[in-house]
């Protein structure tokens, strides 16, 4: 019997972490980096979910439900940085935002 | 089963694609898609709360904010002309690193889970039900809940704060 086991979904959970810090690393553009960030944050929520499942429990969930909330959160901030970023620099590639370089 | 390796082979293939694409649009389109399959897995998981609000509140809320953000600046694609067409592992100095750093993490992560042994299947008939959610978030979780409340106004009027036009709104 092969059954989807705790691991399949860790593994899973695992790659779309790896996707998403990859993307945070290589990219150059603000908002596929903020985009990264979001998979990175569901594959932390899917690993929740599955231990959630596993123990017989709600508290996964609910701590997905926190995670999406701050995950708006950091949306609508980010995002609001990336626009005035934006104005300043007429750019979204972070390379360019090196006033505070010395 | 079938199901399983079927959204998460959506999920992976549309991730990889959002980190692929030029264009931040189809980026965030692709996300979405990913988001969809990801709300099938919960399904599977027993978590329908979850998976409903997970196409509401990321799908419908937070991808649509994206996307008018880049909508509104318009900027389709990346201006980087110096490495427009350079592969990223070819790409000089610290991008370079990170994208090997990047690759080290994702065998040092599946490397541990598959040592990690042979886990049990999930027990059976443990559907957790919204009721039990929504009594469990309103007892033994409401202060961290009114604690959210508190976060979503602020980054609400950060976000105001933030994206208003230096001199626009100002009255002094």
């Amino acid at each position: 019997m092969n059954m989807v086991a705790v691991n399949h979904y860790l593994v899973l959970s695992a790659m779309l972490f790896a996707i998403g810090a990859a993307g945070v690393f290589v990219r150059r553009n603000l908002i596929t980096i903020l985009l990264s960030i979001e998979i990175m944050l569901n594959a932390v929520n899917l690993t929740f979910v599955a231990f959630g499942r596993a123990l017989g429990s709600v508290d996964g969930q609910i701590i997905v439900f926190f995670v999406m909330t701050v995950a708006a959160a950091e949306a609508a901030v980010g995002l609001a940085i990336v626009i005035t970023l934006f104005r300043h620099k007429e750019s979204l590639n972070p390379d360019s935002f090196t006033s505070l370089k010395w | 089963m079938t199901l399983f390796y079927v959204f998460a082979a959506v999920a992976v293939g549309t991730s990889l694609l959002v980190i692929a694409q030029r264009n931040p649009v189809y980026s965030v389109l692709l996300l979405i898609a990913s988001f969809g399959a990801l709300s099938g897995l919960y399904v599977l998981l027993d978590a329908p709360f979850v998976a409903v609000i997970q196409i509401i509140v990321y799908a419908g809320a937070i991808m649509v904010l994206f996307l008018f953000v880049v909508m509104l600046l318009n900027a389709p694609h990346e201006d980087t002309e110096d490495d427009l067409r350079v592969h990223p592992l070819l790409r000089p100095g610290p991008m370079r690193f990170g994208a090997v750093l990047a690759v080290a993490f994702a065998v040092e992560l599946v490397w541990a889970l598959t040592k990690a042994g042979e886990s049990g299947a999930f027990p059976g008939g443990a559907v957790s039900s919204v009721a039990a959610i929504g009594r469990s978030l309103f007892t033994d979780y409401a202060f961290p809940f009114e604690v959210t409340s508190v976060l979503i106004l602020v980054a609400m009027v950060g976000a105001v704060v933030l994206a208003r036009r230096s001199g626009a709104g100002t009255s002094e």
